[in-house]
């Protein structure tokens, strides 16, 4: 009795002793953010010297101004679309290549595949040079559809060779009886292999998104547009132009980022998961 | 050639074919009118098969094996990438990589990438380690600080650097308001642009933002150990070191391993963190190789050198992931 006394006090503390460190750790992570979203909230007359976290009279209006008069309205929009865009034409570019790699018989197979892998290893940055040549002598440069290729090839090779594997553990019986009644290749990518394969494509889904929402360089190197470029290069461009009205540019990193907080708290296991399975497979 | 042409081969040849020769003929140039049939047939799937990696080869081909085999013709010339390009003409051979071994600013930044990798080896991991073994026991409420931990490395780079940016200001800043206000005003400086901070304030960012990444996959390793393998442990009477020791190290070596070759990559490749933070100040105190190629291309136009930093900078990071894989298998040997 009096041992099991002792054991549950000794339990106890060591648990309060971990929920402390933990709960600071988590003050550190979140702080930076509750800062961000505060100062977004307070006039320019204060913000340097009203030093609370949240101001008495919020001023909603900065959104405002940040969506029309600092342009993150044009940087939002554009986000969206290259975010959508990209994440489609990978998936199915991918889940095609992907899906021939793992089933269908062609001469080369393998030395592409292998091609593809090896690409993983090529550190981006020392290509930027030729890239940039390449996209202005293709007249890609300052175009959407040349981000959008770009970026779409930065997420191709792990793309690939995570649906590979999942295809390759992909019951061939299946494939056999559909056929035996008459569907075609095509058919049996887009009538079975795209279905069954959802948990692949949900972790890739998730994480190109994050990526590309968060892509900031090849935006730099591509675009000198204004209205083509995407929130990170926007906030970039504003943070130089008006370096003083931190309140206007808390505002459009808050707009910056509260889509990536939305989706990543209704979303946090799979995302969970699948940077997990993403980094033990890759 | 087909079974049945091949009989009636040899059928003739043995002069054993007692049809009339035009029926030979005939069933002849059927078999052949088969064959090509067949071949047709079969090229025309595997063309198909073809068309599925299409799109992806294309891609890659044109976005990364071009780019890559151009960066080493491009680093032999000097170019500054306005004028039109000719080999010939801009040709200078290894001037670039000599100039680049002698170039003192680009070996200090390699020198602070190193720093900052060192530091997010050894604190960050640590750290992700330590709050991965307090979660992994059965505490109330651990999903919650999972949630919160992963929250940084999910934020983007340039929301990061510049909400830091302001907390670390000179004049405006949280920070040596904080300091001020808690009486240690003379700690106050302008931390991003003190040659003694700036680098160090730099890396504990990286640290914050890359620490969740490293909790989640120990976190993952940790619950892949069976839990009788503890149990088993503490009915002999193992203290708490003594299985950390002998049960979680042994058993995570290969997530440790897998964790510090991740880190070491994804930090040696780290900047728009510092392009939003310093930009590389002050002076060249923050300056890591990327940006170092990003200033020879936008900045000054050298093109070709631009190329030769990135091909020292493949390099460098491949002998890097080379000798830590050595390093590992010499490890599981021994």
């Amino acid at each position: 009795m009096k041992e099991g006394m002792k054991y549950k006090i000794e339990r106890f503390l060591k648990d309060s002793v971990i929920h402390i460190l933990l709960i600071i750790v988590s003050i550190g992570c979140l702080f930076p953010l509750l800062w961000m979203v505060g100062s977004s909230l307070k006039t320019q007359q204060t913000i340097f010297s009203d030093m609370s976290i949240f101001p008495k009279n919020p001023m909603w209006g900065n959104f405002y101004l940040a969506w029309t008069k600092g342009g993150f309205g044009i940087y939002f929009l554009n986000s969206m679309l290259y975010t959508v865009t990209v994440v489609f034409g990978i998936v199915i570019i991918a889940s095609l290549a992907a899906f021939a790699f793992s089933r269908l018989k062609f001469p080369g197979k393998n030395i592409l595949f292998y091609m593809l892998l090896a690409a993983m290893m090529i550190p981006l940055p020392g290509s930027f040079v030729p890239l940039y040549v390449l996209m202005t002598r293709l007249h890609l440069i300052n175009t959407r559809i040349g981000y959008i290729l770009c970026m779409i090839n930065v997420g191709l090779s792990f793309s690939i060779y995570l649906l590979k594997t999942f295809f390759d553990k992909m019951p061939v019986e299946l494939e056999d009886a559909a056929r035996i009644d008459g569907c075609s290749r095509l058919g049996i990518w887009w009538n079975m292999a795209l279905p069954l394969a959802k948990p692949a494509i949900a972790v890739i889904v998730i994480f190109n998104s994050l990526n590309v929402w968060n892509e900031y360089i090849l935006a730099t190197l591509i675009f000198s547009s204004k209205n083509l470029m995407p929130l990170q290069r926007g906030l970039m461009i504003f943070q130089g132009i008006h370096i003083t009205e931190y309140s206007l540019l808390m505002a459009g990193m808050t707009i910056t980022t509260l889509p990536i907080i939305l989706v990543y708290l209704i979303m946090q296991k799979h995302i969970i998961k699948g940077i997990t399975t993403g980094v033990i497979v890759g | 050639m087909t079974k049945s042409a091949e009989a009636i081969f040899m059928r003739l040849l043995r002069g054993v074919y007692t049809e009339p020769f035009a029926a030979a003929q005939d069933k002849l140039r059927e078999c052949a009118r088969n064959d090509v049939k067949n071949l047709v047939m079969k090229t025309k799937t595997i063309l198909q098969n073809y068309l599925f990696v299409l799109p992806a080869v294309l891609i890659f081909s044109i976005f990364y094996i071009y780019p890559f085999y151009k960066v080493f013709t491009l680093s032999l010339c000097q170019w500054d990438g306005i004028a039109r390009f000719d080999f010939a003409k801009n040709f200078i051979g290894l001037r670039n990589f000599i100039e680049l071994f002698q170039d003192k600013i680009w070996w200090s930044a390699m020198l602070q990438a190193g720093y900052i990798t060192l530091i997010a080896l050894t604190f960050q991991n640590a750290l992700a380690l330590m709050l991965a073994l307090a979660c992994d026991r059965d505490i109330k409420g651990g999903n919650i600080y999972r949630v919160i931990f992963y929250l940084p490395p999910v934020l983007s780079e340039v929301v990061v650097g510049l909400v830091w940016k302001w907390i670390y200001d000179g004049n405006y800043g949280l920070l040596n308001y904080w300091l001020a206000s808690i009486g240690l005003s003379n700690l106050v400086t302008d931390w991003l642009s003190n040659p003694n901070t700036a680098l160090t304030c730099v890396t504990i960012i990286h640290c914050w933002k890359g620490f969740g990444w490293g909790f989640i996959i120990f976190l993952a390793g940790l619950q892949t150990i069976p839990r009788q393998l503890y149990e088993a442990a503490k009915v002999d009477g193992a203290s708490s070191w003594q299985m950390f020791k002998s049960v979680t190290l042994p058993l995570m070596a290969p997530v440790f391993m897998l964790v510090s070759i991740l880190t070491v990559l994804g930090t040696m490749q780290v900047f728009v963190l510092i392009l939003s933070m310093t930009g590389g100040g002050p002076g060249y105190h923050t300056e890591v190789p990327v940006t170092r190629i990003l200033a020879s291309m936008v900045r000054s136009s050298r093109f070709g050198y631009a190329c030769s930093q990135g091909i020292m900078f493949g390099a460098v990071l491949l002998a890097v992931s080379f000798v830590q894989i050595r390093l590992s298998k010499y490890m599981k040997q021994a």
